[in-house]
């Protein structure tokens, strides 16, 4: 399969990129690690007229951690987050979802600035994000702004990023990274997209939940919290009965498409156990 | 369309080669350069058939385009072998027979090949992990990872008279 023709350009700053998002408004996309966007494509799903290359705009790859956060250019690709030193004590749900993305060749590829930005609520990323409470720094030529992961995916294929405007990095602040974690995927296959998939994190003292922020996967068009769930969690002492309500909150607040991993019933499903997995993960004793 | 002209190092060989802005690294390789041990099997990114070393990490070259590898270094599957003398992965792949009819091979060796060079001495589960990339509609993967634990110890036995 060969993608329809376009022109591909290859700026080496932020400046040509706006030059040429704003030239070719309307028609041109920009190039992360094309794991997503070459196949849609090689599909004519995408047929942008011209592509424009971030791989060589150096501001956009590397990550920093500072005394409150971690921030991750939008090129890392995802085993550059795997190989960064540290990074599974520094932020362990991060670490752990991301070596569940796809395979060794994809994740040489494929970016986190991607990943999110791509809006598609099968990807990992955004759940990830919204369970840190993540930040989005955005640019265009018009200025920047930080949009939280909270207010920026708005449906399939929809974010808060306006077209000539680029995700330039993610910050996570490390409180939220040192939190109690969980994340439960299931898949078919390794390498396989989420049937369903569930990240939370969360405080856990005398029995009781706090700060709780459920995330889900493949769930519904976009990747969303259960805020029903978290309230009744960060509301009652954990047991039993309190896990199978959130669960069952959880699971009504989901609304998945029916494809070949399975129809909405087996989905939603899939979400409570997913979520009832994580949330033990999180809070059994001899974890983290 | 007109073509552009993109040059990067393949096999150790300066390379240079007209290709237009869509053309995909894998075409490339095959169509213009006769390399046509790198194989397309699904053309979605799933199979792994068409993995390439890129600047030292594997890629499945279906899924990149030919210009994103200007000023590169690219080893495929024709790189491996010195003259007549097999890479210690292809010995170990023959030794263990990790291949019946042959099509993924290719890219398992490339993806080997890496792969021992990101962990040397992996364990059975790793080295499953590591070619999760590649798919093999043949062998059922057995003699695929005896055959990498095998290259393993090659390489380790080569790096000791080395040294
Ligand atoms: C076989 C396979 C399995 C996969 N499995 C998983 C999985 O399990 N989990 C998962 O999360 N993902 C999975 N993916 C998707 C993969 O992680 C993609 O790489 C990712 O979704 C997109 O990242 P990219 O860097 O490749 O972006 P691209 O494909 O280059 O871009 C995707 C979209 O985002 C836009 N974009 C990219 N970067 C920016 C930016 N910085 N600012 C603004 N817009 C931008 C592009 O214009 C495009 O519209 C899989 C992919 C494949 C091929
Ligand atoms: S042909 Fe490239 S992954 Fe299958
Ligand atoms: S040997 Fe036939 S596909 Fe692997």
């Amino acid at each position: 399969m060969i993608p329809s023709h376009f022109n591909y350009h290859n700026p080496t700053n932020l400046a040509q990129v706006f030059a040429l998002l704003s030239e070719h408004a309307g028609e041109a996309k920009v190039l992360a690690g094309g794991h997503s966007l070459l196949p849609m494509m090689k599909f004519r799903f995408a047929e942008p007229t011209h592509l424009v290359d971030l791989a060589d705009v150096a501001v956009l790859k590397g990550i920093k951690v500072n005394d409150s956060n971690l921030l991750i250019g939008a090129m890392s690709s995802e085993n550059d987050l795997l190989r960064f030193a540290n990074m599974e004590q520094l932020c362990p749900l991060l670490f752990k979802a991301t070596q569940l993305i796809a395979d060794p060749q994809v994740r040489n590829r494929g970016t986190i600035g991607g990943d999110i930005a791509h809006g598609d609520p099968g990807n990992d990323q955004p759940a990830v994000m919204l369970a840190l409470n993540a930040q989005f720094h955005l640019e265009s030529s018009q200025g920047k702004r930080i949009v939280a992961a909270d207010e920026f995916f708005h449906g399939t294929y929809q974010t808060a990023l306006a077209a000539d405007e680029l995700l330039t990095a993610i910050e996570i602040p490390l409180e939220q990274a040192n939190k109690r974690f969980g994340f439960r995927k299931l898949k078919r296959k390794t390498g396989d997209f989420a049937t369903a998939a569930c990240a939370l994190t969360l405080n856990f003292n005398d029995g009781q939940c706090s700060d709780v922020r459920i995330a889900l996967t493949n769930l519904a068009p976009k990747s969303f919290r259960a805020y029903q769930a978290e309230w009744l969690l960060n509301n009652h002492p954990l047991n039993q009965d309190t896990i199978d309500a959130a669960v069952e909150l959880a699971m009504r607040a989901c609304e998945p498409a029916k494809d070949l991993r399975g129809d909405a019933q087996y989905k939603t499903k899939m979400a409570g156990e997913m979520l009832k997995r994580a949330l033990l993960d999180a809070t059994s004793s001899d974890s983290q | 369309m007109k073509s552009q002209k993109v040059s990067f190092t393949l096999n150790g060989k300066a390379t240079e080669v007209a290709v237009e802005d869509r053309t995909l690294l894998v075409h490339a390789l095959r169509e213009e350069l006769n390399m046509t041990g790198t194989h397309i099997g699904c053309d979605t990114t799933h199979c792994g058939v068409c993995t390439v070393d890129l600047d030292g990490e594997s890629v499945k070259s279906c899924t990149v385009l030919a210009r994103q590898a200007q000023g590169k270094t690219l080893t495929t599957v024709e790189g491996l072998a010195q003259g007549k003398e097999l890479h210690a992965v292809q010995a170990a792949f023959m030794q263990e027979h990790g291949l019946q009819c042959g099509f993924c091979t290719t890219g398992m060796l490339m993806r080997a090949y890496r792969f021992l060079q990101e962990n040397p001495t992996p364990t059975e589960e790793q080295v499953r992990w590591g070619l999760s990339g590649n798919l093999c509609r043949c062998t059922g993967y057995q003699n695929i990872v005896k055959a990498v634990m095998r290259a393993s110890e090659n390489l380790q036995a080569i790096a000791l008279t080395e040294s």
